[in-house]
């Protein structure tokens, strides 16, 4: 009987969820992945001065198309020791790391140029404002929708 | 997935940086204690900054200071018979800080600090602005 109810509520709630899933398509994982993104660049920011650091930056384009499921897996890195540093980024999602090409090595072995990381995350955190304006827009649209044009 | 573990990077940068520019403080203002022994003269300050991961389920590195570092440079001899500290050959030791050094690792650490702060500024402005738009 119990399961019974069970069963029946969670059919209810995959009925009710069904059509709303998907609300914000794909500029849910857009914004996730630029969150991701701006986490990384402040993570070479923060490493500016830090012997041997090599900057990253994540593929944003082959992470989208994987994150959506067009790309093909991949491979991620197996972590061995505990040290080792997990290849996916917070968000979970599987995202492509990339080594920053210096323009100016440095003698210690860091390849963060603060002025170029200043610019990437400048970019980065515009291109999040631009997708959460998206994403206001949406839901400024649902709500028209739900209220009926009220 | 922590929407806030960028502070804890940019957090652990400040924190770094701070060290830094205490070091170079504590540094110049030793510049001029000079001993008549070379064994027990200031030995300036250089703070190792190591890549490593602050929080739980982060797996951004932040950075942190690995350890002070004491620089092993040979303290500067200078003969000054005078002077009430000189050893019985008349030298004084003083510790081989360069000033010029000093000031270019203060600018150094000051600017990195600065962008820091500007990564958590635009974090919580970004952050906010999420919440905002999810609870209008």
């Amino acid at each position: 009987m119990v399961s019974d109810d069970a069963s029946h509520a969670s059919q209810a709630k995959t009925a009710v969820a069904g059509p709303l899933d998907n609300l914000l398509g794909i500029q849910g994982t857009a914004l996730s992945l630029h969150r991701a993104r701006i986490d990384q660049i402040a993570s070479n920011i923060a490493n500016a001065d830090t012997p041997g650091y090599l900057a990253r930056d994540i593929d944003f384009e082959q992470a989208l198309q994987r994150a959506a499921g067009s790309a093909d897996a991949g491979v991620d890195i197996a972590r061995t020791a505990p040290g080792h540093l997990n290849a996916h980024n917070s968000a979970g999602a599987p995202a492509r790391q990339v080594y920053r090409i210096p323009l100016q090595p440095a003698q210690d072995g860091n390849t963060v140029e603060l002025s170029t990381e200043n610019a990437k995350f400048a970019e980065a955190a515009m291109r999040y404002q631009a997708t959460l304006t998206f994403i206001e827009g949406r839901m400024n649209t649902l709500k028209t929708a739900i209220k009926g044009g009220e | 997935m922590s929407s806030f573990g960028i502070f804890d990077i940019a957090g652990s940068a400040l924190a770094a940086q701070s060290v830094r520019l205490n070091a170079v403080a504590s540094n110049l203002a030793n510049a001029g204690s000079v001993t008549g022994d070379p064994n027990t003269v200031f030995k300036p300050k250089e703070p190792v900054f190591e890549a490593i991961a602050v929080s739980d389920g982060q797996s951004l590195p932040g950075v942190r200071v690995r350890e002070i570092a004491d620089n092993t440079a040979a303290p500067l001899k200078r003969y000054e018979p005078g002077h009430p500290l000189a050893d019985p050959e008349g030298y004084i030791y003083a510790p081989p800080v360069d000033a010029v050094e000093q000031m270019v690792n203060m600018i150094s650490a000051a600017r990195s600090y600065q962008a820091n702060v500007e990564v958590m500024t635009t974090a919580r402005d970004l952050t906010l602005r999420t919440i905002g738009a999810m609870s209008r």
